[in-house]
């Protein structure tokens, strides 16, 4: 015992920790500006690509199922107002030409075996949307519409997949919605500065020569590792809130699905991003090292998240590689809640992916965090 | 609280960076209550031995007890009990002294209460209060050693170890410093302090002299300075720079160097009359006499391996 015979408080040392680094954060104008601005400035550049407050689409149909269950497809997709129904074509080739020709936004096709579709448990689509992909507005509101969830009963239990309709963009097949882009660059946001943050966060303690006194008092590695959590958890936490807000005002993503399971969710992911970053920081030799790293994780992240690429379309092999990336699980629970309305339990696999990466993470990064100078 | 006497003891400690050699077979004991002096050239290893005492480095060789606790196993509790000041400032230059000493007093877990009258207490007594809301970064050289030391002594540990303390410190400051470390003493703490100045290693009660990892000389300063077994020489006179070469050239002499308008000369043990052979040397203009050792003549003698021209700093 030193001779005023503190107690010794981890929760004391792990405060200590985190108001330290707000406080470096707060002064670190590069930093701060980097939380707000980067949200900002990507959700533009992207964002702006996108608009999807789009009513009445013509369309033309092709109905080669003609029976009641069809009819009535026909009617509740006619009742989000998304479309309208201005012709009926009895060949899908007519369908083409009025698409081609401009007379129509869009067709939609239903198949000959719809109701077999419709009964199989297999997630066939129900029907096929042909949309002119390069009027953007359009081909994003009609994507926003391949999520429909249509059955006769008009409800939807968390564990049963509702079928839904294959849209097939003639041109530009890379269309997105708000739906789409927001969770996507809310990702991307959220990877490239936490991992950024975080992965310099210890390594600029040992350059700037501070860890020689951190590492001298009783701190101990987790509760190290702790304290750099909660002020990255909180800026993550802050920058979900302003994408999701400007998303809102400035795109119109609709605040559909449980909020609280998105915040959850997205809590999970700062997490796993957050603990890939200090062990990145824990491994790195100096900060540029850090930042390389970090790079070597945002790169993929982007690219084979399904965040550019369809992940479907994407090689075996990169399918993989992708699995491993907490984007991709991410990408899957935002689509999950804000697209299809999934429940906890519908996306637990992607959960408790996130979960396990973050307590991994975080373990080899407190396991390796040698506390000494050499 | 368990009495010891000695609060370091280190045995065998080596450290070797690959190839090279740091510290080569250490022996040393830190008397409790005691300021130990810790004296060797640059590169000497003084920084590196401390920080295996620390529990910063783990040690290649050799055994380290603190405080009767053995290192590294123990480093932990032996970190609550040692306030550690860092040669390089290593506190955090984007905080305020008052952010930096709270945050030390935080990890250190002085109970907040106590945090606030400790911290008041120790900006006062290194005349830091009218800065404390100045980022530490922008604090002068000097500035930036008090602080450090203030979050040394934050926890009033029993043993502290100080890597420099002083350098960057102004003659002043630096005798108010070393008042502040006779009174620490004074009250039972234990002092190891690493220094390049001879007039600090004067003030130690101990001294241990390393030289390329090697310990040199160690033992009670008034010892040393006694038992010198070689001889010093002063030389005055006019315009005494021009003889240092000749001086330097006989093979008696061990090391030459000014002092203002002398130069003192240290000759070998074996010499019978060292003053009879330097005022031979240089003529009889100049007056030649035979005086104590000092322990700068300690230092250089014990450390030099080649003989060489000292210039007095
Ligand atoms: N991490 C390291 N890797 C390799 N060599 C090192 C390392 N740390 C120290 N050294 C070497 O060990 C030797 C002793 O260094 P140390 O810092 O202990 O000297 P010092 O006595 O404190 O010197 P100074 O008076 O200049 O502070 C030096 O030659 C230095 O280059
Ligand atoms: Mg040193």
């Amino acid at each position: 015992m030193n001779r005023l015979g503190f107690n010794k408080g981890a929760l004391s040392r792990v405060t200590a920790i985190f108001v330290k680094e707000f406080i470096q954060l707060k002064r670190d104008r590069l930093t701060f500006a980097m939380v707000v601005m980067v949200p900002l400035i990507q959700l533009l550049l992207f964002g702006y690509t996108i608009n999807t407050d789009v009513r009445h689409v013509p369309i033309a149909i092709v109905d080669q199922c003609q029976t009641q269950l069809s009819r009535q497809f026909i009617e509740d997709i006619k009742a989000t107002q998304i479309i309208d129904v201005v012709k009926f074509f009895d060949s899908p080739s007519r369908i083409m030409e009025a698409v081609r020709a401009g007379k129509v936004g869009a067709g939609l096709l239903i198949p000959r075996d719809f109701e077999k579709r419709y009964n199989d448990k297999n997630n066939d689509p129900l029907a096929h949307f042909i949309v002119d992909g390069s009027d953007t507005v359009v081909a994003g509101a009609l994507k926003a519409l391949r999520a429909f969830p249509f059955t006769q009963s008009s409800s939807i239990s968390a564990d049963q997949i509702p079928h839904t309709i294959a849209v097939e963009l003639l041109y530009n097949p890379e269309q997105r919605s708000a739906l789409f882009t927001v969770p996507g660059l809310l990702g991307v946001i959220l990877t490239m500065t936490l991992t950024f943050f975080t992965a310099v966060a210890l390594v600029r303690e040992r350059e700037r020569g501070n860890m020689e006194i951190l590492i001298a008092t009783p701190i101990s590695s987790m509760e190290l590792m702790i304290g750099k959590l909660i002020p990255y958890m909180v800026i993550g936490l802050i920058q979900v809130s302003l994408i999701l807000l400007l998303g809102h005002f400035l795109f119109q993503l609709p605040f559909v699905g449980n909020f609280g399971l998105l915040y959850f969710c997205c809590m999970l992911f700062i997490f796993a991003n957050v603990g890939l970053g200090l062990l990145v920081s824990v491994k790195a030799p100096n900060q540029l090292g850090a930042m390389q790293l970090s790079i070597f994780i945002l790169l993929p992240s982007i690219l084979l998240s399904g965040f550019m690429f369809p992940y479907d379309a994407m090689p075996q092999a990169a399918q993989w590689l992708a699995e491993l990336l907490p984007m991709t699980h991410f990408i899957r629970l935002t689509r999950g809640i804000l697209l299809r309305g999934a429940q906890l339990g519908g996306l637990m696999p992607d959960v408790l992916f996130l979960l396990g990466f973050f307590l991994l993470t975080m373990l080899l990064a407190t396991i390796l965090f040698k506390k000494k100078l050499d | 609280m368990k009495l010891i006497d000695d609060v370091i003891v280190v045995h065998g400690l080596t450290k070797r960076f690959g190839e090279f050699v740091a510290v080569n077979n250490l022996d040393m004991n830190i008397k409790s209550g005691s300021i130990h002096g810790f004296l060797g050239p640059n590169g000497s290893g003084k920084t590196t031995a401390i920080r295996m005492m620390c529990g910063l480095m783990d040690a290649s060789e050799g055994d380290i007890h603190v405080l009767g606790l053995s290192m590294p196993e123990h480093a932990s509790q032996v970190r609550d009990q040692v306030g550690y000041m860092t040669q390089k400032f290593a506190l955090y230059e984007d905080l305020t002294i008052k952010e930096n000493l709270r945050f030390i007093a935080k990890v250190r877990g002085i109970p907040a209460a106590l945090a606030k009258e400790r911290l008041n207490a120790v900006m006062i007594d290194n005349d830091l209060v009218e800065y404390q809301s100045q980022l530490a970064g922008s604090l002068s050289g000097g500035q930036k050693r008090r602080l450090a030391f203030s979050a040394a002594v934050l926890t009033e540990p029993r043993l502290l170890i100080l890597d420099e303390p002083t350098s960057e410190v102004d003659p002043n400051t630096r005798r108010e410093m070393w008042a502040k470390f006779f009174k620490l003493a004074s009250v039972g703490t234990s002092i190891l302090i690493s220094t390049h100045l001879m007039d600090e290693a004067e003030r130690c009660h101990y001294l241990t002299v390393l030289n390329d990892g090697i310990k040199v000389a160690d033992g009670k300063t008034d010892q040393l300075k006694n038992e010198f077994s070689h001889q010093v020489v002063l030389v005055e006179g006019e315009n005494v720079t021009p003889l240092t070469d000749s001086i330097m050239q006989m093979k008696q002499v061990l090391a030459v160097a000014q002092s203002g308008l002398v130069l003192r000369v240290i000759v070998s043990k074996e010499e019978a009359d060292p003053v009879r052979i330097v005022s031979e040397n240089i003529g009889p203009k100049f007056s030649v006499r035979k005086i104590k050792a000092t322990i700068e003549d300690v230092f250089v003698a014990a450390t030099q391996t080649t003989k060489c021209r000292l210039d007095k700093e």
